[in-house]
C-alpha cells in the first residue's frame, strides 16, 4: 500500500515535470510572421541581434533591448550607447562577412535588402521588415516585442502619440491649415500624404500640397511648387542657398515671408525614419512652425 | 610559338589563378589574417571560397565575351558593354527581378534571373546588329551598341521609377556586386564556362578566318553567317551569366583580351583561352584589392577593374601596343 503510494507520488510528480517541460517549451516558442509573409520561429529570445536598419534599431532600444544588438549598419547612429558596435555596411552593401562573423541569433533588415537570401543560405534567421507609415511602425514594434520577449511597445506607442498631440497643440489656428511643402530631396522629391512625413503633417493639420493621389515620396515637377504657392517650406539646411536659386521660386510665398524650417543633420534623421523618435519629429516641426509664422507676422 | 611555350604560359596562368582563390580564403571582413584555423568554418566555404571561385568564373566569362566580341567584330574596342549585351543582361535582370520578388532564394527565381540576363544580352547584341544593318562595318556596330546600351538603361531607370522598392537590389547589380555569391551562382557560372569554351574553341577557326578580312573568310567556304550567329549566342550567354550573378562589372571584358594579346602571338585559339583566364585573374584580383584595401570597408569591385584595367590599357595605347584598324 505504501509502495503504491509512493510510485503514485513518483509518477505524478514526473507527470509535472513532463507537464511543466512541455508548456514551458511552448511558451517559449515564439512564431512570428514577417512583413514578407515570412515564418519564424524563435526558440528562446534572441540574445545577438543585429539592425541593418537605423528605425528598426531605434524602435529596439526603444523597447529597452538595445544592450541585445551586437552589431548595426553604418547609418544606425541613435542612441549613442550604439557607437561602438560594429558597423556593418549599408543597406545594399551589407557586409555579409562580417555579419556572420558575429554569430547573430536573429537579424533584422529592410524587406528589399539584397543580403536576405544569402543570409537564409547560412541558416541565419532574418526578419524582414517593411516600415513605411505610422501604422507600420506600430506593427513593427509589436512584433519586436514578441520577438525579443519586451513588453513595451504600448508604451512607446502612447508615447509618440503624447508627443504628436503636445506638437499639434502648439499650433493656433492661425498656424493650422497652412500650404506646406516637405522637401525630401533637391531632386526634387516631396514628401506625399502617405509617408509617415505626410501623416505627421496632416496629425498637425498642416494641408500638404502634394496630393494623396502621387504617392508616399513622389518625385515632382519644380513648377508644381511653384503653382501651389506653399506658405511654409521644409527641407535640409544644406539644399537652402540652392532652393532659393531654382527659377520662379522667388515668388512663393514661404520664400518672400521667409517661412523656411530647416533641418541640420541630427533633426533630419529625426524626422526621417519612421522610428520611435516620430514623436519627437512633430515637436520639431511644429517649433519651427511656431517660430516663424509668429516672427513674420 | 610552339605548343610546348602555349603549355608554359597555360600552366603559369593557372597557377597565378590557383594562388589568387587560395589568397581569397585568407583576405576578410577583418583584413588578412593569415591564420586558417582562427577562420569560422562557415566563413571559409560559404562566404570567401564561393566568393572567390565565382568572381574569378564571372571575370573569366567577361573575358572570353570581350575575347569574342573583338575577334567576331575585328575591333580592338568591341567588349560586351559597348555591344548593348552587358546592359541588356541588366534589363533581362531588372525585369524578372520586377516580376517575382527580389528576396527570394528559390531555384526557379535562379533560373529566371539567369534565363532573363541571357535573353537581354542576346537581344541587346541583335538589336545593335539590326540597327547597324549587319556587321559590314564596326564602326556603325559600336555607334549602334552604344545607341542600345544607352536605351536600356533608361528602360532600367524606368524600372526603379516604377519600383522604387526594387531601388536596392537594382543599384546593387548595376555597381557590380561579388560580395554575395553564394555556391549555386558559382556552379551556374561553372557549367556557362564549360559550354561556353568548348564551343568556342571550336569556332575559332571563323575568327581566324575573320581576322583575315571578310572576303578571305567567305572564300574559305565556312557557313559564315550561321557559325558568326552562334558565336553570339555564346557571348550573350558568357555575358548574361556573370551579369545575372555579380551584375555590371566594368572594364573586365574589353581590358582581359588586351592584357594577353602579345603573349598570344595573334593566334586567335590561343588568344580566347588566354582572355578568358586573365578575365578571371583580373577580377578576382581586383575583388581580392576591394576587399582589403579599406577593410573592414568594402569599395565596389567595378572601381578597382575600372583602375586597374583602365590603367594598364592606358600603358598600352601609350606604348602603341594597341592597333586600332580601320
Amino acid at each position: 500500500m505504501k509502495n503504491t503510494a509512493l510510485l503514485y507520488s513518483v509518477l505524478q510528480t514526473g507527470l509535472g515535470i513532463v507537464l511543466c517541460g512541455f508548456f514551458g517549451s511552448s511558451l517559449a516558442a515564439v512564431e512570428l510572421i514577417d512583413d514578407r509573409g515570412r515564418t519564424i520561429s524563435l526558440q528562446s529570445p534572441p540574445q545577438r541581434l543585429i539592425s541593418l536598419l537605423p528605425s528598426l534599431t531605434e524602435s529596439i532600444c526603444a523597447l529597452g533591448k538595445c544592450s541585445q544588438l551586437v552589431g548595426v549598419d553604418r547609418f544606425s547612429n541613435w542612441p549613442l550607447s550604439l557607437q561602438n558596435l560594429p558597423k556593418l555596411g549599408g543597406i545594399s552593401d551589407s557586409n555579409l562577412e562580417a555579419i556572420v562573423q558575429l554569430k547573430p541569433d536573429l537579424v533584422m533588415v529592410e524587406k528589399s535588402s539584397p543580403i536576405i537570401s544569402r543570409l537564409e543560405d547560412l541558416r541565419i534567421p532574418v526578419m524582414a521588415f517593411d516600415v513605411k507609415t505610422m501604422a507600420d511602425e506600430e506593427r513593427t514594434l509589436k512584433k519586436l516585442d514578441l520577438a525579443l520577449g519586451s513588453k513595451e511597445s504600448g508604451r512607446v506607442w502612447n508615447q509618440i502619440q503624447a508627443e504628436i498631440m503636445r506638437a499639434n497643440k502648439q499650433l493656433d489656428g492661425s498656424q493650422k491649415n497652412m500650404r506646406v511643402y516637405f522637401e525630401v530631396n533637391a531632386a526634387p522629391y516631396a514628401a506625399g500624404r502617405s509617408s509617415f512625413i505626410g501623416e505627421l503633417l496632416t496629425r498637425l493639420e498642416l494641408n500638404n500640397i502634394i496630393p494623396e493621389s502621387l504617392g508616399p515620396f513622389p518625385k515632382i515637377n519644380p513648377e508644381f511648387v511653384v503653382q501651389a504657392k506653399p506658405q511654409i517650406i521644409m527641407l535640409s539646411d544644406t539644399s537652402v542657398a540652392d532652393m532659393k536659386k531654382r527659377p520662379g521660386w522667388s515668388d512663393i510665398p514661404a520664400i518672400t515671408q521667409n517661412r523656411i524650417c530647416t533641418f541640420k543633420k541630427d533633426q533630419g534623421d529625426i524626422i526621417a525614419r519612421p522610428g520611435p523618435r516620430m514623436g519627437e519629429a512633430a515637436l520639431i516641426l511644429s517649433q519651427c512652425i511656431a517660430e516663424k509664422v509668429s516672427l513674420s507676422k | 610559338m610552339s605548343n610546348h611555350s602555349l603549355s608554359l604560359k597555360l600552366l603559369a596562368l593557372f597557377a597565378v589563378s590557383l594562388v589568387l582563390i587560395a589568397l581569397g580564403c585568407f583576405f576578410g571582413s577583418t583584413g588578412v589574417n593569415w591564420n586558417f584555423t582562427e577562420v569560422d568554418p562557415i566563413i571559409l566555404y560559404e562566404i570567401r571560397l564561393p566568393r572567390s571561385i565565382g568572381a574569378y568564373l564571372a571575370g573569366a566569362l567577361l573575358g572570353l565575351a570581350g575575347a569574342i566580341a573583338q575577334g567576331l567584330f575585328r575591333n580592338p574596342l568591341a567588349d560586351p558593354y559597348l555591344l548593348g549585351s552587358a546592359s541588356g543582361a541588366l534589363l533581362g535582370v531588372g525585369i524578372i527581378l520586377c516580376l517575382s520578388y527580389a528576396g527570394e532564394d528559390s531555384l526557379t527565381t535562379l533560373i529566371g534571373m539567369n534565363g532573363g540576363a541571357f535573353a537581354g544580352a542576346l537581344l541587346g547584341v541583335l538589336a545593335a546588329l539590326l540597327l547597324a544593318g549587319g556587321y559590314k562595318s564596326s564602326l556603325r556596330l559600336l555607334l549602334s551598341g552604344v545607341v542600345i546600351g544607352v536605351i536600356f538603361s533608361a528602360a532600367n531607370a524606368l524600372l526603379t521609377f516604377v519600383r522604387p522598392d526594387l531601388y536596392q537590389s537594382l543599384q546593387s547589380f548595376m555597381l557590380g556586386n561579388t560580395s554575395l555569391i553564394n555556391w549555386n551562382a558559382t556552379v551556374l557560372m561553372a557549367l556557362a564556362l564549360c559550354l561556353c569554351v568548348p564551343i568556342t574553341l571550336l569556332l575559332s577557326p571563323v575568327l581566324s578566318a575573320l581576322s583575315l578580312g571578310e572576303n578571305t573568310a567567305r572564300t574559305l567556304g565556312l557557313p559564315l553567317d550561321l557559325l558568326r550567329l552562334l558565336l553570339i549566342g555564346v557571348l550573350a550567354l558568357a555575358t548574361g551569366f556573370a551579369v545575372a550573378q555579380t551584375g555590371l562589372i566594368a572594364f573586365v571584358g574589353l581590358a582581359a583580351p588586351h592584357l594577353v594579346r602579345h603573349l598570344s602571338g595573334g593566334r586567335q585559339r590561343t588568344q580566347l583561352l588566354l582572355s578568358t583566364i586573365s578575365g578571371g585573374i583580373l577580377l578576382l584580383g581586383s575583388d581580392l584589392l576591394a576587399k582589403s584595401i579599406f577593410a573592414p570597408l568594402e569599395i565596389p569591385v567595378g572601381i578597382v577593374t575600372a583602375v586597374l584595367g583602365g590603367g594598364y590599357l592606358l600603358f598600352l595605347l601609350r606604348r602603341g601596343q594597341i592597333g586600332i584598324r580601320k
